[in-house]
């Protein structure tokens, strides 16, 4: 690459997502550096889902106003992005008079932050709202959303695309030297120059800054392990918590539903040495399951759909406990870097306040100029699953691609298989067709559409066997050839 | 939108479905439409490609291409409407449906309604297998089918979780198709699949079979590297302290089939299609046959239910009331180890277990005729080879040889076939296949 960059941003999870957007608003030249082979492959792709209210932060802290903020702003950000919300509210559970203490300071708490709605359920109440779920008394925070973190940052990406941003990804990066005002990048594919380098690696934002010689920070991978289970909207439509308690053994374990009407069960919380770990342990995926039946009876006898991993880019040291708050910093010692350090919950809420706030740290460096064709919006796709029947007969109607249904757990047809192939950020992989359309994510977890959408992307997209992926290189699903080869 | 009237709007065209529609215009209704997602009727029948179907009902063992075709072709004869590429989207206990496929978005408003959808794998999801989420882990029918509709190779070395009849099949295409299959784990006491298919599928390709052995652990980020075995307890489930690593790239799993029936919940059934002996559920109307009802051993006993369905709806349409009960089953095929010298003869269909004393004295056959395969089995076991062979026009196209060939020979046989490529022309049901080296008939052909 001979360009010199404006900005380079290393990380294309939410917030790497969020700050090529909002650069995108002035008149740079900005590339996204990625390791994976598509936005949100880590953390911003394995989380619960949910957008924040704002009463779990400190007051007073970068994580309570960006978290705020961020929560105020999601509505009109996820009509302009084209992406789904469901403003379901959420329902904290007490079991105990010592809840109920712990849930009134949630509520000052909250206020102090500017958290809107928040207030004390009776019994009654509480079990009016969720029905299936014990408790004395409880909580809700009516601003408390639902959303879909992959489409988010999907949406982020090809906004940002849109209005002039690039992507690379499988560039992992392995070098930086600053020399002349300039970032000399070198990354597993090849070397990028850039007059900033804004470090949104997450798990690796650590190993980013050493690299670029600002030193001092560390990530403690902190791992939580979810269940899936199949929706039921009578079963539960409202993410519901217990009363955070310290120190019971138990996991506390979240009950959320998603867009898709699907159940998450999780996530705990375990240290880990290696940030790359995602593996689901039978220890953990025996207590979440014992303590959703607990909080949720109505689950009891069923069996997950499919279970996850994400691991959480702590700074707190393990003996510490709880977390720190969100590092967002020019970095004095190494002019033109911006560090961000420990991303961890409310990253995915905060995500594009934390961008703006890059944004305007970058101004530092560089005149930020508006960018006049910059267009805010992304239009949505369409999803057949989400139409009447007499849309859905037009839809065929008008490209016979429509009518054949690929994934049938989700209704999701050829039409938005090709679509999401042909995607604006070029990606080409099993996971990039599972986050944009939900296929493969069923409770059939793709044993009709995986073959299917594996014979689409030979035929229509010309690849071949050994090129079709999970995720990219390394996960490859199919034996170069033929059989016996 | 396009309306279609119906008299039995029958869901699904594997054997169960196309018995139904087939019997239902025997039984008088006048117009049966058969709604089938695939391009091509018989359900799974479409990959199972090798032998051992229709024992009963035809008198021969076919493969399942070509009993499929059977079936097809007595429905499209009775004159059933068979609708392909079409998927249900909806039903509702008036037994309306909905429907789309490229022709356009249908509502089905059918007298009599027959759900013979077929079932779905049990997944790693379901059984919580710890580990990461690596590729290579598949379940063993869809392994089946990128075998031997898409001519795909999945795998260097795998492990098979589950003995059942399915993971047993796939263990045998696996060999035949040049994966080493490391061992089929089970973790019940003794195998579920049949006796015939643990001696076909295992014992004839030395495919270790431990029982009492289950999957603990899944190894692998990007794709799979190995696989942690365990022994089961009475649960099934991981004993700790018993690990043992086993290196391979895949893990097929064969642990279960679950009812596709969430449709059913449209029309008020909310615990899948059980039926009484009418073969109706609990709505009136709507019937159901087929493995989505109850997992059969047999395709012969599905088509036997799919006609008593498909009969009893035809006659609901007609305001009749119904008269054909589930047929009692002539015999359950044995399942597990064969025992040692023991042999079932598979020449006609009363599949008598044959003993061989080792004197050279058999017992248990019912004709001579017996005793002779059971002495085959002993001196020289000779099998039918099956295969799937694509053609340049990207058709895979399964073949069985014209007669049995000794066991030995099977993967010789198969890796002299591997990189055929047959000339892009259709191919029908009893073509002979020239040059090969071995006489070759077409079973079946699919395009994917």
């Amino acid at each position: 690459m001979n360009t010199v960059y404006d900005v380079l941003i290393v990380g294309a999870g939410a917030v790497g997502c969020a700050a090529a957007r909002e650069l995108s608003r002035y008149r740079l030249r900005t590339a996204v550096l990625e390791k994976e082979y598509d936005v949100a492959a880590q953390t911003s792709g394995r989380n619960s889902a949910v957008v924040h209210a704002g009463f779990n932060n400190t007051p007073g802290s970068l994580m309570a106003r960006l978290c705020v903020e961020g929560s105020r702003a999601f509505p009109a950000l996820c009509a302009e992005l084209g992406v789904p919300l469901l403003k379901t509210g959420k329902v904290l559970a007490a079991f105990s008079d010592s809840d109920v203490d712990v849930l009134r300071g949630l509520i000052r708490r909250g206020r102090l932050n500017g958290c809107t709605g928040l207030r004390i359920l009776s019994r009654e109440e509480l079990h009016a709202r969720v029905p299936g779920v014990g408790g004395i008394a409880g909580m809700e925070s009516p601003a408390t959303c639902v959303f879909d973190p992959f489409l988010y940052t999907v949406a982020l990406a090809e906004n940002a695309v849109q209005n002039g941003a690039e992507f690379f990804f499988g560039n992992e990066v392995l070098s930086i030297v600053r020399k002349d005002g300039v970032f000399r990048v070198t990354t597993s594919k090849g070397e990028f120059s850039s007059r900033v380098l804004v470090n949104c690696a997450g798990l690796y934002a650590d190993r980013i800054s050493s690299l670029a010689g600002v030193e001092g920070y560390r990530i403690y991978p902190c791992r939580g392990e979810y269940l899936i289970f199949e929706g039921d909207p009578e079963l539960l439509s409202v993410p519901v918590y217990p009363a955070p308690r310290k120190g019971i053994g138990g996991l506390g374990v979240h009950l959320t539903p998603t867009t898709e009407g699907d159940i998450l069960v999780g996530p705990s919380a375990e240290y880990i040495e290696d940030p790359d770990d995602t593996a689901s342990t039978a220890e953990i995926q025996r207590k979440l399951l014992d303590e959703a039946v607990q909080l949720l009876p109505g689950l009891s006898g069923r069996v997950p759909i499919a279970s996850y991993c994400g691991i959480r880019a702590k700074q707190a040291e393990p003996s510490e406990g709880g977390f720190r708050d969100f590092v967002i910093r020019a970095e004095e010692s190494c002019p033109g870097l911006v560090n961000l350090i420990g991303i961890e919950s409310p990253g995915l809420t905060a995500s594009v306040p934390i961008a703006r706030l890059v944004c305007h740290l970058v101004g530092g460096f560089i005149p930020l100029e508006e960018n006049p064709g910059f267009d805010p919006v992304r239009k949505p796709s369409i999803r057949f699953r989400d139409k009447s029947p007499e849309e859905r007969a037009a839809l065929v109607a008008s490209d016979p691609d429509w009518g054949e249904v690929v994934c049938r757990c989700r209704n999701v047809t050829r039409r938005e298989i090709l679509d999401a192939l042909e995607n604006p950020l070029g990606v080409r992989t099993v996971t990039a067709v599972k986050y944009r359309t939900r296929a493969c994510s069923g409770r059939c977890q793709g044993g009709y559409c995986l073959s299917r959408i594996a014979d689409i992307m030979l035929r229509e997209f010309g690849m071949r066997p050994e090129e079709i992926t999970l995720r990219g290189p390394g996960s490859e699903l199919f034996c170069k050839g033929a059989k016996h080869e | 939108m396009k309306t279609v009237f119906a008299d039995v709007a029958v869901i699904g065209a594997g054997p169960a479905g196309l018995a139904a529609a087939a019997q239902a215009k025997k039984s008088g209704a006048k117009r049966v439409v058969a709604l089938e997602r695939n391009p091509a009727p018989g359900g799974i029948l479409r990959q199972c490609i090798h032998d051992g179907f229709g024992l009963y009902r035809y008198g021969k063992a076919l493969t399942g291409p070509e009993y499929a075709a059977l079936a097809a072709n007595e429905a499209a004869s009775a004159g059933a409407e068979l609708m392909f590429g079409c998927t249900v989207t909806e039903l509702n206990a008036e037994r309306q449906l909905y429907a789309v496929s490229r022709s356009g978005y249908f509502h089905i408003r059918a007298k009599a309604v027959v759900w013979a959808s077929g079932c779905r794998e049990r997944t790693r999801g379901a059984l919580m297998i710890p580990g990461s989420r690596p590729a290579g882990v598949f379940t063993a029918g869809t392994v089946q089918e990128m075998l031997n509709l898409m001519n795909l190779k999945i795998g260097r070395r795998a492990v098979i979780l589950g003995s059942g009849d399915v993971g047993l099949i796939a263990a045998r295409r696996l060999t035949l198709c040049g994966t080493t299959v490391a061992a089929i784990a089970e973790a019940g006491p003794e195998p579920s699949g049949l006796a015939r298919n643990v001696a076909q599928c295992a014992a004839d390709f030395g495919i270790p079979l431990l029982t009492r052995t289950t999957v603990g652990r899944i190894i692998g980020a990007k794709r799979v590297e190995g696989v942690e075995l365990c022994s089961a307890d009475e649960a099934m489930r991981p004993i700790p302290g018993t690990e043992r690593t086993v290196p391979c790239d895949t893990l097929v799993l064969s642990v279960g089939l679950i009812p596709e029936t969430e449709l059913l919940r449209g029309a008020g059934l909310f615990t899948g299609a059980q039926t009484d002996r009418y073969l109706s559920t609990a709505v009136p109307g709507i019937f159901s046959c087929g493995n989505c009802r109850k997992v059969e051993q047999l395709a012969d006993f599905v088509s036997e239910c799919g006609e008593a369905a498909g009969r009893n709806a035809a006659r609901f349409a007609l305001g009749l009331p119904p008269d054909a009960v589930i047929p009692e089953k002539s015999r359950s095929l044995p399942t597990g180890f064969p025992a040692p010298g023991a042999v079932t003869c598979t020449l006609c269909p009363r599949g008598c277990t044959v003993q061989c004393s080792g004197d050279g004295v058999f017992s248990g056959n019912f004709c001579p005729r017996g005793a002779e395969f059971a002495r085959a089995e002993q001196t020289s076991p000779m099998r039918t080879f099956t295969a799937s062979l694509p053609s340049a026009s990207g058709r895979a196209v399964s073949v069985r040889s014209a007669s049995p060939v000794p066991v030995k020979d099977l993967l010789p046989l198969a890796r002299r076939l591997s990189g055929k490529v047959l000339p892009g022309k259709s191919y029908s049901a009893g073509d002979e296949l020239p040059d090969l080296g071995v006489r070759l008939i077409v079973t079946g052909q699919s395009s994917f």
